[in-house]
């Protein structure tokens, strides 16, 4: 037997193994859409008191449905990460039971995008993940940052804005919003992406799915940054409006005189 | 240590979020008692001209070809001019491709950075950046405690201000690595101004019953010189494209004039809306919640208000 054929079996193998794409989806937790946006410790922080939180609804709805989407249809594995306290096992576990494979958490109470970053890139960087997805913000904070720096650490190329994804024989496809419309790009994986609204449709999690979820492994890891860029000084809550000034709908003369002189906009 | 600001220059030209941010580079550069230089990457028509907003100096990368947007390559020739020239604060515009530098410089230039500010910094004591957070529902002022600075300023935040005086521009050829993507096809709508950087905004809900009645939305934006944008449900429905859909899971805007007309003013179309400078609201219910973020309200059926304030608009036009 020739040792050359047995190593070839080998290889195929090992290439057998890399076949199987390997998604990395990061996820973040915000305060639901409609909750109440207060501050407190003069105004430094946010109050997060009988707050809900839910799963970042790009990370949720268009990041995670189109990794777990493309694992379906090309075979692979989803893992999802989260910098975070324990309290975020929560989105986690409903990412879990949406269809993510295993789950990691960076256990540190992340204090702005750069730590958010230099986490997630300290663990992506030696696992060979071919598609880094994100969210193309968070509502909270509305960074717009993590995905850019992620790709800068791990010195991939980024795609923002994503709302179309096809992969084919590794090759990827990418449409990313601009400004009035889009832009498609074939892109060499492995790359990052933000995921924007179109990516893929919301899905809800099933009992079979939740029940599943218990039984993933979510791996607890220590944070390797510990230390911000940019801290938030001081949060302030613009004035409401004074009130609107109604006006008679058969007199639009007066509408476009008061856009004009008072408001001076036209 | 100078500020540099990127310019954009989309099809060799500089659009009013450039211009934008060459005054705000020149302005922060004065404050910092240091000089602005501005640089623009492949074509662009007449760079000097971002003189007249006070930036001293421009450097003009690969003036002949065009380089695909590639935020690798195109961090690399910002980071790049910057360590060249001594610069330590870079300033961009917050668009699409600002987006996906930002961030990728704040760490290759190991910079503490601020993406969408939307006012100077404050440097009494430090460095101090505002911008819009929470959807428009709050303003944080972030701390940059970094030597290195990067900032992306949000569109119509700053009223550039503009005298002749154009800059000295000095063109340098860079090699870029091999880019590792490749644009295939852009589609942007022709003509008409991209939402993002639009001062005036028509827009409308699903109050318009259906996509055949937009005629009445476009002849007043026509009047106005606007740009249309739509809810949510309307673009969901594919009665309008999915680029004019505003909100907190569409496009963020903050024009000087936002007309907003059969639209209710849910909270997460607020958030997308709500930084706007002046809002006019057309609903026939009184009770609908948009009245409260309005300045100006007409309470009435929009197929009956809207052409009759298109006629005003034109009116006011011809007069
Ligand atoms: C997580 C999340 C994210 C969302 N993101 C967005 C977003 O980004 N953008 C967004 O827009 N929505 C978003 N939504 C949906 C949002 O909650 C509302 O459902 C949506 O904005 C309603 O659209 P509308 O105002 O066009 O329709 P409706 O709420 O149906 O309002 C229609 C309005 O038209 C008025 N009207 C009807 N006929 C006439 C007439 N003849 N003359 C005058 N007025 C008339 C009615 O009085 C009513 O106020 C989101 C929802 C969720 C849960
Ligand atoms: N704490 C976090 N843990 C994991 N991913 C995060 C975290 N914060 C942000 N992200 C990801 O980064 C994206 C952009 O966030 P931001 O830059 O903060 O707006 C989000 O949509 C998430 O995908």
């Amino acid at each position: 037997m020739d040792l050359i054929g047995e190593r070839n079996d080998l290889i195929d193998v090992i290439l057998k193994k890399n076949d199987q794409m390997n998604y990395l989806v990061c996820i973040s937790k915000t305060p639901d859409t409609t909750a109440k946006i207060s501050f407190k410790s003069d105004d430094t922080e946010y109050n997060a008191d009988g707050i809900s939180f839910i799963m970042n609804p790009y990370d949720e709805w268009y990041a995670l449905v189109r990794a777990i989407e493309l694992s379906e249809s090309t075979g692979g594995n989803v893992t999802v990460i989260n910098v975070g306290p324990a309290s975020n096992d929560i989105i986690i576990r409903k990412a879990l039971a949406i269809g993510a494979n295993n789950a990691v958490r960076i256990d540190v109470a992340s204090a702005d995008a750069y730590m958010t970053a230099a986490n997630i890139a300290g663990y992506a960087k030696d696992k060979s993940f071919d598609i880094i997805f994100l969210g193309k913000e968070t509502i909270d904070f509305n960074g717009s940052e993590v995905g850019a720096m992620v790709a800068e650490l791990l010195e991939l190329p980024f795609i923002s804005y994503a709302s179309k994804l096809e992969v084919s024989d590794d090759k990827f496809t990418v449409t990313r919003d601009i400004e009035g419309g889009v832009e498609i790009c074939n892109v060499e994986g492995p790359f990052v992406l933000s995921a924007a609204k179109g990516l893929a449709e919301q899905r809800i999690p099933n009992m079979k799915g939740i029940m599943m979820a218990k039984s993933k492994p979510l791996e607890v890891i220590n944070p390797i940054i510990n230390t911000p860029r940019v801290i938030a000084a001081k949060f302030i809550i613009p004035k409401a409006k004074t009130g609107v000034k109604l006006c008679d709908p058969e007199n639009m003369d007066e509408l476009v005189r008061l856009l004009h002189e008072e408001a001076k906009v036209i | 240590m100078a500020v540099l600001v990127y310019v954009e220059s989309p099809n060799g030209i500089v659009k009013k979020t450039g211009k934008e941010v060459s005054y705000y580079g020149s302005q922060l550069a004065s404050a910092l008692g240091t000089e602005c230089i501005a640089l623009f990457i492949g074509l662009a028509e007449n760079p000097a001209s971002v003189g007249n907003f006070g930036v001293n100096k421009v450097i003009h990368v690969n003036s002949n070809n065009d380089i695909d947007f590639d935020s690798q390559n195109y961090t690399y020739i910002i980071s790049k001019v910057a360590t060249d020239y001594g610069a330590n604060t870079i300033i961009l515009s917050n668009t699409s491709s600002g987006k996906s530098l930002t961030g990728r410089l704040g760490i290759k230039m190991n910079a503490g950075n601020v993406s969408g500010a939307n006012s100077l910094p404050e440097l009494s004591g430090g460095f101090v950046v505002s911008k819009s957070v929470f959807s428009g529902k709050a303003i944080a002022r972030y701390s940059i405690t970094t030597e290195n600075k990067v900032i992306s300023v949000m569109g119509n935040s700053i009223q550039p201000v503009e005298n002749e005086n154009p800059a000295v521009v000095e063109n340098i050829e860079i090699k870029v690595p091999v880019s590792k993507l490749k644009i295939i096809e852009r589609k942007t709508s022709k003509g008409i101004v991209p939402l993002p950087e639009a001062e005036l905004v028509v827009s409308a809900g699903r109050g318009m019953k259906g996509p055949e009645n937009w005629g009445i939305i476009e002849d007043l934006a026509a009047a106005l010189g606007a740009t249309t944008a739509c809810s949510r449900p309307v673009a969901d429905s594919g009665w309008r494209p999915h680029h004019e859909h505003v909100g907190q899971t569409g496009v963020a805007i903050r024009p000087n004039l936002y007309i907003a007309i059969g639209i209710s003013g849910a909270i997460q179309h607020l958030a997308g809306v709500n930084n706007s400078k002046v809002i006019v609201v057309i609903n026939k219910d009184p009770e609908a919640p948009f009245f409260k973020a309005a300045d100006y309200g007409v309470v009435g059926d929009l197929f009956d208000v809207v052409p009759k304030l298109t006629e005003a608009i034109k009116k006011f036009k011809h007069s």
